[in-house]
């Protein structure tokens, strides 16, 4: 076996697997507020990564005002950094819809570039507001290194509370979408906008909360991620094109699609990182991604319609 | 940003136009400033640069906005402090020094133009700037023909030497050679794992390393990766270092990879006091994003590092925070940013001309007591002789000083590595 012993060959059996689906985790908290804005409304947002910059800003200065002015809180502030993450982006995403979206519904392709510019702005204003340079969150002790189950194997603490939050997160916007009267309106305006207005569902509130929340996931994605990757003003661009590859891959309308395809994604990377490179991996995902789409435009998944 | 001392463009009315460099110039003779009678403007150029009897004006050309600021922003804080501190010490010939900032937008072309706007249109008798290799590349044919001066910062993978150019970082071999001789003796290392990013400088490096790992050290390279510039996710890569349990760990992840690299390993159980980790790519600017306590330990090979402990440094230090804040930091860079003024004014002082030809011919053999890593010296191929350091990483983001080489002698094309 290579010279290695089978406990060896086991323990990185584990690992691996581990970071399969710790990079899962990572691929569907992106997703999922993309699913929603993307699958639901049909809206380009390419500025849904700097919604994931305004979340681990929070969480950084969330961090900041506890070790500078409530150091008995450092242990348990991050709950509080994910729900301010939230609330921010989601407060911003709000002001997006008002401001520009909602009038290019008509208009998908100008979306794209016109939420590419507000991301571009975006950037900038970190930048101007909170400096060029990368900042980092003073993390709490129990989400630093990692469980030992067994002398070779570590499991990291950070991915663990990721993978927790990831299933909340998945089954709230599952409740949201599938089991309350929210989501009704949701799906009805995102089926039939027209149909949906003449049965009395203000379909402008609908978009605009739609919108918003989808944006606050980002946020909170961006406050899990400040445990494993770095904070700046383009942190957000380095998850967009996975994040687009995911939604689009799984089925632009599904959300189980997502999840299958944020699955399938993050466990063929891994793999394939762990025996070639990590370039020669994207590489063959991108080729694996790419001819699926071509067999089924429509992704992975897709609900029937008639057209 | 357009200007860095506003005489004209600050000021509306005529009158205050009139006047305004009337004052400038009573003040700055106040200050001592003025052509000395040894160095009438017309003998010390010759060649059409900005240069008055009072003033003389160069540019900062780096990204202040874009992907690099996050590197960029030391290097400008740095120059603009060396040309505060010289123009406090009377300039350059009796000269002030004036500057124009630049930003480069971490955009290649947009380098190139600006550089051609500086050397062109604004006449500048030496331009401080580029940070990238991409962008040093995208502007050097622009110096060469323009004929301009461009002090270079960054540590760099070598390959280049041109009459145009001054590199006041370390060339590839300066900084790779000694710091892996230095963990083979003192860790007894035999096998090395190398990671890089997916680009130009990590490729360049990593054959450097190869080469000096097989062929001198006679140790084994187990495995060398690049991964995309840009990728966040390195569990898969951290379970192959797990697998081949390499005596060290070389590597040169840069920007937001290199944060995830160092957050990842550490939640992986990867910390120093299991795995001998040195790096060529985090100084202190890059520590603030990391976060000290994913690197404690671990050690990077520099030329300088902030907690330097000698009598220049001990000045540096508190004037550059004093200007840019008590929490700012000074990386590597930062410090050879600083150097690139200093240079350029001993150099005019020796060749007593700002021309450009005269001070590219009269670089060779430049010699610089005042740097905060110590002593410096131009070489004939323009780039510095300097020192290797290896600092190891506390938790509080400073280094502290486990080893430091004698001068080396800088070897852009070095042979048997290529």
């Amino acid at each position: 076996m290579g010279g290695y012993t089978v406990g060896e060959l086991g323990a990185i059996f584990v690992m691996q697997g581990f970071s399969g689906l710790s990079l899962f985790c990572v691929y569907l908290l992106m997703a999922l507020g993309l699913a929603i804005i993307f699958g639901q409304m049909g809206v380009i947002n390419m500025a849904h990564g700097e919604f994931l910059t305004m979340g681990a800003y929070a969480t950084v200065f969330t961090s900041k005002l506890a070790v500078d002015h409530f150091p008995a809180l450092v242990g348990v502030y991050f709950p509080f950094a994910i729900v301010l993450g939230f609330l921010i982006a989601f407060g911003m995403g709000y002001l997006l819809e008002v401001l520009l979206i909602r009038h290019l519904y008509k208009r998908p392709l100008d979306t794209l570039l016109a939420t590419w510019g507000v991301s571009l702005v975006l950037q900038q204003v970190f930048r101007s507001a909170f400096g060029a340079r990368e900042v980092s969150a003073t993390l709490p002790a129990w989400l630093l290194g990692s469980v030992k189950p067994t002398e070779s194997i570590d499991i990291p603490l950070n991915g663990l509370f990721m993978m927790g939050l990831t299933l909340v997160l998945s089954l709230l916007v599952f409740i949201f979408l599938f089991r309350s009267r929210w989501g009704l309106k949701v799906r009805a305006t995102t089926q039939n906008r027209v149909m949906s207005g003449g049965v009395g569902i203000n379909t402008h509130k609908v978009d605009r909360l739609t919108f918003a929340v989808g944006c606050g996931i980002a946020g909170v994605a961006g406050a899990v991620f400040t445990t494993i990757a770095s904070t700046g003003p383009t942190t957000g661009s380095l998850y967009i094109v996975d994040t687009f590859l995911v939604v689009v891959f799984g089925g632009a309308a599904s959300l189980i699609g997502t999840v299958a395809s944020a699955f399938s994604i993050a466990q063929a990377q891994s793999v394939m990182e762990f025996f070639l490179t990590s370039s020669m991996a994207k590489v063959l995902t991108l080729l694996a991604v790419i001819t699926v789409i071509m067999a089924r435009p429509e992704g992975l998944f897709s609900i029937r319609v008639r057209k | 940003m357009k200007t860095g001392i506003e005489t004209r463009d600050g000021c509306s009315g005529k009158w205050i136009r009139g006047i305004f460099p009337a004052a400038a110039v009573v003040v700055m003779a106040a200050a001592g400033y003025g052509a000395d009678a040894k160095y009438p403007t017309a003998k010390v150029m010759t060649t059409g640069l900005a240069v008055t009897d009072n003033e003389v004006t160069v540019g900062i050309l780096h990204s202040l906005t874009g992907t690099m600021a996050i590197s960029e922003t030391g290097s400008v804080e740095a120059e603009k402090l060396a040309i505060a501190q010289i123009n406090e010490s009377g300039g350059v010939l009796g000269r002030k020094i004036k500057y124009i900032v630049e930003d480069g937008a971490s955009d290649w072309p947009t380098f190139a133009e600006k550089a051609r706007k500086l050397l062109v249109q604004d006449k500048v008798a030496a331009v401080m700037g580029c940070w990238t290799s991409a962008s040093r590349k995208a502007v050097l044919p622009v110096f060469e023909k323009e004929n301009g001066m461009l002090y270079y910062p960054t540590f760099y993978e070598g390959l280049e030497q041109s009459k145009n150019v001054i590199y006041t970082g370390q060339e590839a071999t300066q900084q790779i050679l000694a710091g892996l001789d230095w963990v083979a003796k003192e860790k007894k290392a035999k096998t090395f794992y190398l990671v890089g990013s997916d680009y130009i400088w990590p490729r360049t490096s990593m054959k450097i390393a190869r080469k000096h790992i097989e062929n001198v050290l006679h140790g084994t390279v187990v495995a060398e990766e690049f991964a995309p510039l840009g990728h966040t996710q390195f569990g898969s890569l951290i379970n192959k270092i797990k697998l081949k349990k390499p005596d060290v760990v070389f590597a040169a992840v840069v920007g937001g990879s290199n944060v995830s690299w160092f957050k990842q390993l550490k939640a992986a159980g990867i910390t120093a006091d299991k795995q001998t980790l040195l790096t060529i790519s985090v100084t202190e600017d890059e520590v603030l994003g990391i976060g000290g306590e994913n690197l404690v330990g671990f050690y990077s090979s520099m030329k300088y590092f902030e907690s330097l402990d000698n009598p220049n440094n001990k000045a540096f230090v508190p004037a550059f925070k004093k200007m840019w804040g008590p929490t700012s930091v000074i990386g590597d860079v930062t410090q050879a940013a600083y150097l690139g003024p200093w240079l350029w004014k001993l150099t005019v002082e020796k060749a007593g001309s700002f021309d450009v030809d005269k001070v590219a011919a009269a670089s060779p053999g430049i010699e610089l007591k005042t740097a905060p890593e110590g002593y410096v010296k131009l070489h004939e191929n323009h780039h510095l002789w300097s020192k290797l350091r290896i600092g190891q990483w506390k938790a509080d983001g400073q280094a502290s000083l486990v080893y430091e080489s004698g001068l080396i002698e800088p070897n852009p094309f070095p042979k048997g590595y290529q």
